[in-house]
């Protein structure tokens, strides 16, 4: 509810900048506001946000965006850009020591899913990287913690290292390191106890284990529908504890998962795996561009606006403004228009990523009839060099030899010129507009086969 | 009498109370004192109320998970309160910000009790949903002690037949309390076994059933669907039950508890929270939107992995923890003067 609100919020903003030829500083502030309002929602932590938007704002007022031909999606890609860098790319590697076993040691808050990402870990240790890891209960405070990774253990047929819950936790991975050696296993996963950051005895306890075991990894495990209070916990595990990297759980679920980022932002170390299933085998690479689009709840609209920046050719899109200006638009326009269009990937797609789009009417599972389109380019193939340039000439004759030309009916060709014929109007019509009210551009026009 | 003068009263009259007070405010010192000094601090620095006053205000609530929209509606509504009331001097509006809070969280009502819907001479049986790792188990453990210490026959059912080791954990916990524990093997029928439970739990006569279940992102549909049937076995052998379908909420969860709230209800009709970790520095505000959206009260509050670390939830006592501080300054000042 809040949720979708807010994007739909978002891409209001959006549209109405996208809109414009021009962004005020105005437009920015209104922008900015929505961006923080999703980010807000989507739990990244208060202070960072402040941040953020600061420097949002800043790249947004300045000429980069000023002075761009589309401003509004300019804006768009900065937070984006923005987004992905604070991020980080993406790194989900894991150390191997030169001396094994590689020694992996996974903390966190109590409930963030230690244990069951130490299974899943294991499993990717050895399916993806042919290794031998040693897993090893030192949660002996939890009830039936090391039943459950011994559980684990079974599932996966790899070899759990346990001492009961009677043995302190230093001497089980302490003694765990020294079977690992004895057995020729190259990688030691300590499960260690959930615990607050803010208890000293057992941040203690960890500092110690540290000590003594000298990890090459230290794993900080965070459930991605932690609030506000994920920076205070990062943060606090980090000082204490130099964390080498995050791995963030649950994301499986729905929710926008800001704790990434505010993560990132106070620790500014990477976040190397996703938890994406209870199942052992469902823990993924890191994808920080993807994050930073469902933080800001924004579908794939970003990756959509890439793909026009990859595909649609600038300073095409200022000619054609040019002769949409002075109404000199030609068929041979359209066609390259229309190539710009279907070079961005199966009309269907495009619409399946603007968010809402199922929403519209219109819009719903609409059917963009491809033929459709080879048939109208068809048609336009068929024309003369002088027929596309001024369609004026044609009378009954040229239409029917188009008509032959293309394999397409005269009616067909007559409804294309017509709409031809529409859209320079319209084109003219705005341009007047504009003329006589300043800064109001032109809104695009509806492609015959839409 | 203000409302603080009112609140102040109802906790010092009588010792019983002013014990509740006191372990609220130990126990939720970390809320309080961040949460409460805050506000403080803000009302000493700005003299007037102003755009500042009301942004700074916004970020301690936000902060504290309260969500933005809830806030908004709040700073709004303190806005036009200011207006109303010509008020210039940001002290006068400590007042209206705890009574909007108090408000938000009881509406009218002078009080929500938040007590278990327990029945007299029948057996009563709870259920317990949530989301993975929020401390279902945990309070469950903590609870069949509480209800034991009452005098009660409690009887626990392992639901959770999916998660490695979790069977074993309740196990540990019916040891520790002293109460007989009802469970299958890993990966059976939930509903199978809950139903085992309720026929257990009759045979020997019990007061108190307490079902676990297996934790479960609200997304996912089918895991949604099967706890409906685990409720709809229930509602089945006992017309009148399940008596109470408690969800717990870990306070260190954000907006996501919100969604929480409102899928769980969808699937199984959630009568009311118990709120875990509160001993932690996350300051769980997220009930205030989950009461004011859904209406559902908070019942119990975790504040530690101890099985006496369960407190019942009481608004009032909750919000004067949050703002001990504050009220005792706001005393101070007025024998000054
Ligand atoms: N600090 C703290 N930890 C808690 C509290 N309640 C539960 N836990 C811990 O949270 C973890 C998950 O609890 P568990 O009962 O297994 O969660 P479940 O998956 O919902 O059954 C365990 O390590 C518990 O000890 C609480 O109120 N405070
Ligand atoms: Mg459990």
């Amino acid at each position: 509810m809040a949720f979708e609100g807010l994007a739909d919020r978002l891409q209001e903003t959006i549209k109405k900048i996208t809109g414009k030829g021009k962004v005020s500083e105005q437009d920015v502030k209104e922008m900015t506001r929505e961006v923080r309002l999703a980010l807000l929602e989507a739990d990244v932590n208060y202070k960072v946000v402040k941040d953020f938007v600061k420097r949002i704002k800043e790249r947004a007022i300045g000429q980069e965006v000023m002075e761009s031909l589309t401003p509004g999606q300019q804006v768009i890609k900065v937070v984006k850009e923005e987004l992905t860098s604070l991020m980080g790319g993406e790194q989900s590697r894991v150390a191997v020591s030169e001396r094994p076993p590689t020694v992996i040691m996974m903390v966190g808050l109590q409930g963030a899913g230690k244990t069951t990402t130490t299974g899943k870990l294991a499993n990717l240790l050895r399916k993806k990287h042919n290794r031998k890891p040693l897993l090893v209960a030192a949660d002996v405070y939890r009830p039936a913690a090391i039943n459950q990774l011994e559980t684990l253990g079974k599932q996966l047929s790899l070899p759990v290292f346990s001492l009961g819950t009677e043995a302190n936790p230093v001497d089980i991975a302490n003694q765990a390191i020294e079977k690992a050696k004895e057995e020729h296993l190259d990688y030691v996963i300590i499960d260690t106890a959930g615990r607050l950051h803010v208890d000293e005895d057992l941040m203690d306890e960890l500092q110690q284990i540290k000590q003594n075991v000298n990890p090459d990894e230290v794993f900080l495990v965070v459930d991605a529908m932690t609030g506000q209070d994920a920076v205070n916990v990062a943060e606090s595990f980090d000082q204490q504890l130099d964390v080498t990297g995050v791995v963030l759980t649950k994301l499986d679920g729905d929710t926008r998962g800001g704790a990434a980022l505010s993560i990132k932002a106070v620790t500014n170390k990477p976040i190397k795996f996703a938890g994406m299933g209870e199942k052992l085998d469902e823990l993924e690479a890191f994808h920080p561009e993807r994050m930073a689009s469902r933080i800001l709840g924004m579908g794939d609209v970003l990756s959509l606006i890439e793909k026009a920046q990859d595909n649609v050719d600038q300073k095409k899109a200022q000619e054609l403004e040019e002769k949409m200006r002075d109404a000199s638009f030609t068929f041979d326009d359209f066609l390259d228009q229309m190539s710009q269009v279907k070079s961005m990937g199966p009309l269907e797609d495009l619409i399946s990523m603007i968010p809402g789009a199922n929403k519209m009417k219109g819009l719903k599972n609409v059917q963009v009839d491809e033929k459709q389109l080879v048939h109208v380019e068809a048609i336009i193939q068929s024309m003369t060099k002088k027929e596309r340039v001024d369609p004026s000439v044609m009378n009954a004759s040229r239409k029917k030899r188009i008509a032959k030309g293309s394999g397409r009916p005269v009616s067909e060709v007559n409804r294309l010129l017509k709409q031809f014929d529409d859209m320079k109007k319209m084109m003219k019509q705005m341009t007047n507009m504009q003329k006589g009210k300043k800064g109001k551009k032109g809104k695009g026009f509806n492609f015959p086969f839409m | 009498m203000s409302f603080f003068k009112k609140l102040k009263d109802k906790f010092s009259k009588t010792e019983e109370n002013q014990e509740v007070s006191d372990k609220y405010k130990s126990g939720l010192s970390k809320t309080r004192g961040s949460f409460s000094s805050k506000i403080n601090n803000l009302v000493a620095r700005y003299r007037q109320v102003d755009e500042d006053f009301f942004d700074d205000l916004e970020e301690i609530l936000i902060q504290a998970d309260v969500g933005v929209n809830t806030v908004m509606d709040l700073v709004d509504e303190l806005k036009m309160e200011v207006k109303r009331q010509n008020i210039k001097d940001s002290s006068m509006l400590k007042d209206v910000i705890s009574e909007k809070l108090v408000e938000i969280y009881a509406g009218d009502e002078e009080t929500v009790k938040a007590e278990l819907n327990l029945q007299p001479n029948d057996l009563s049986i709870f259920l317990f949903v949530g989301v993975n790792g929020v401390g279902k188990t945990t309070s469950i453990g903590k609870l069949a002690h509480q209800l034991s210490e009452q005098g009660k026959k409690v009887v626990l059912v392992a639901g959770d037949t999916f998660r490695a080791g979790a069977i074993e954990q309740l196990d540990v916990w019916g040891q520790r309390v002293g109460v007989e524990v009802i469970k299958h093997s890993e990966g059976s029928d939930p509903a199978a076994v809950i139903y085992d439970g309720i026929q257990a739990a009759r045979s020997r006569n019990a007061d108190v059933l307490l079902c676990d279940t297996a934790g479960r992102l609200q997304n996912k549909v089918n895991l949604m669907n099967e706890l409906s049937k685990v409720k709809r076995v229930i509602e089945r052998e006992v017309p009148s039950a399940p008596h109470e379908v408690l969800l717990v909420l870990d306070a260190t969860t954000g907006q996501n508890a919100l969604s929480q709230a409102k899928t769980f209800s969808e699937a199984t009709n959630v009568t009311g929270i118990v709120l875990t970790k509160l001993d932690g520095t996350a300051k769980g505000g997220i009930v205030l939107a989950i009461r004011k959206e859904l209406n559902i009260p908070v019942k119990y509050v975790g504040l530690g992995e101890k099985v006496t670390d369960l407190e019942v939830f009481d608004a009032q006592a909750f919000v004067y923890g949050l703002f001990a501080d504050m009220i005792e300054s706001s005393d101070d000042e007025s024998l000054d003067s």
